[in-house]
């Protein structure tokens, strides 16, 4: 796309003018996308009725009926497909406060709602078409896991797919491919048993046969190719997206030790969500169907491998995005993600150091703590409650059905009030 | 009318569009780098509302700190009185608050029972958490005013700035070298 690798230009950032380029390639992919869509309705439309109009008019409702259900509705379909729950700032203020401190740090207009996957894998994802709809999503495991920096360079990572319309992007794509998809295989059933050939007779005194074949050669040629190039482009926008959001997040927290240490977990534990699918994939921040392992960057992955991601975030010497895109190169050896646009400006932007906790694990919240916290917190999603035995300071959880007015410790016999 | 009227009119047309557009998103970052300005304000507010908290949970448990409570108190207070100076004065003044809270936060490592204060925790996950939210917002308001003097200062937006008088936005600086540490609540 871009020559040579700019290494002039007194070193700066402009996420502003990254958003802008985004915004535009974004409206090209989308447009390029749908007019496939409609080629592939127009030459079934041909193909089967004997009308492009009619081909056309079955695309064109079924896109837009798919796109207004996306737009509106996308996020909390997404959200209760994961079963995720929302929480406030009582129920884990650390994660509510490291969510507003990316809120403030992106300006983000709005403060995104949060919400619990209560699930032990390490994931999160973003949803919402914009500012004033947006949420992040977070596993439990990741909750536990992950000190405060590191969770920070992962809400930061978040919030930048939706500063950048991302979400909004990824799910306007989705659709179409969605659609093509569904079109394209009913078309290929009602191609092999039967329908399109005693239709073709008709049309042949106007056409003639080789225009007739023509068709059908095209419609073919649409029906198995319109599917992989729609996975193409969109799996090739999903990783692409990924990078620029690790840059981002780099930015906003001027520590990206703190977002590649974050991977770094993520790529050594299990990312695979049990309530994630193919179409809810490419949200999160790290593959939610890959088991482990698997380090190749293929053409339908829609992440870009782990550990590549945080050696990126690793050669970084400061937090713009110059210097994201700088070591992009080094680590990759070709241009990077970074639109030239982006690039332009002044200014450089220096590191902040790791906050006391990273630097001393013994200080601050340890994983035992945050393991007891999480798991506090979910008993309390579930409506659980908790007492405090009297007698002996075991943690005793009711389950939400529990109606007795007393219960007895296991533990040490003491009978405390409910 | 000829041809060349028409052309006229339609450059006049279009050159006063480009202008009008100039000006809008002149004004538009402009009212960005107040309104980034208002989120330091946020920001720098609740940290004076948390402050007599700490003092009051803090007081009990250290009987030989009275000098360093006072100094975070004399600043919180000076600081929230200049309220309404300039970004330059308020620069400074926060970052003696910052500094000041930094020493009470490296004073309370002494003090093991304070630590195992729920209250406590609780207040210091807020100081911290509000210090990280004053140094972002802070790099919000920089990126904003950046962003705002580029526009003022390129051409060819410079002559409208200068036609309609925009000015050049403050920096919020660190001016103390100490404050640069402040914003990370350390017990090393």
């Amino acid at each position: 796309m871009r020559g040579k690798p700019r290494r002039s230009a007194s070193l700066s950032f402009n996420m502003w003018e990254q958003i802008r380029a985004n915004r535009i390639k974004s409206v090209i992919l989308v447009v390029a996308m749908g007019a496939l869509l409609l080629a592939l309705g127009y030459f079934l439309g041909l193909l089967f009725f004997d009308s492009e109009t009619a081909g056309l008019a079955i695309a064109l409702v079924g896109w837009a009926f798919m796109s207004l259900i996306a737009y509106f509705q996308g996020g909390s379909i997404l959200l209760s497909v994961s079963g995720a729950r929302k929480i406030n700032k009582e129920d884990h203020p650390r994660l509510y406060n490291i969510v507003e401190e990316m809120k403030i740090a992106s300006g983000l207009a709005r403060m995104p709602d949060i919400y619990i996957i209560d699930d032990p894998a390490l994931n999160a994802f973003a949803t919402g078409r914009d500012e004033n709809h947006a949420s992040v999503a977070i596993t439990s495991g990741l909750l536990q896991k992950l000190n405060r920096d590191e969770l920070q360079g992962v809400i930061g990572h978040e919030m930048s797919h939706i500063k950048n319309r991302d979400v909004l992007l990824m799910s306007l794509l989705s659709v179409l491919l969605g659609t093509i998809v569904i079109l394209a295989y009913y078309a290929s059933r009602m191609l092999f048993y039967g329908g399109a050939g005693s239709r073709g007779g008709r049309r042949g005194g106007s056409q003639g046969g080789g225009g007739q074949i023509i068709i059908l050669v095209v419609a073919l040629v649409f029906m198995i190719l319109a599917p992989i190039a729609a996975q193409l482009i969109y799996f090739a926008v999903s990783r692409k997206r990924e990078y620029l959001a690790d840059a981002s997040s780099a930015l906003y927290t001027r520590y990206p030790a703190g977002l590649a240490s974050a991977l770094e977990k993520l790529a050594t534990s299990n990312t695979h969500v049990s309530t994630a699918n193919k179409a809810t994939a490419p949200m999160y921040i790290s593959n939610p169907l890959q088991k482990k392992g698997a380090s190749i960057e293929s053409l339908t992955a829609t992440h870009p491998p782990i550990a590549e991601r945080v050696r990126i975030l690793r050669a970084m010497g400061g937090a713009s995005m110059v210097d994201y895109e700088r070591a992009y190169e080094k680590v990759k050896g070709r241009t990077g993600p970074v639109p030239a646009s982006a690039l332009a400006g002044a200014g450089a932007v220096g590191l902040r150091p790791a906050s006391a906790e990273a630097l001393q694990p013994g200080l601050g919240e340890s994983e035992i703590e945050r393991a007891r916290e999480t798991s506090d917190l979910m008993w309390r999603m579930n409506r659980y409650h908790t007492i405090t035995c009297s007698g002996c300071g075991t943690k005793l959880r009711l389950p939400p059905s529990y109606d007795e007015d007393s219960v007895r410790c296991p533990h040490c016999g003491t009978v405390n009030p409910v | 009318m000829n041809v060349g009227l028409w052309v006229l009119i339609g450059v006049i047309v279009v050159l006063a569009l480009i202008m009008v557009g100039m000006y809008n998103s002149l004004v538009g970052l402009r009212n960005q780098v107040k309104n980034a300005w208002a989120q330091i304000d946020v920001q720098l507010k609740r940290r004076y509302d948390l402050i007599p908290n700490l003092v009051e949970t803090v007081r009990g448990y250290m009987k030989h700190e009275r000098e360093t409570l006072e100094a975070v108190t004399k600043a919180r207070n000076v600081a929230a009185g200049a309220s309404s100076a300039g970004v330059g004065e308020r620069s400074k003044l926060e970052g003696e608050l910052s500094g000041a809270l930094a020493r009470l936060l490296v004073v309370v490592e002494r003090y093991p029972d304070l630590k195992a204060n729920q209250n406590f925790l609780a207040l210091q996950e807020e100081l911290t958490s509000t210090e990280n939210k004053i140094s972002f917002s802070r790099q919000f308001y920089n990126d904003s005013v950046l962003r705002y003097n580029n526009k003022t200062q390129m051409f060819p937006s410079n002559m409208m700035a200068s036609m309609f008088g925009f000015k050049q936005g403050e920096f919020f600086e660190v001016k103390l070298e100490h404050e640069r540490e402040a914003p990370k609540v350390s017990f090393a």
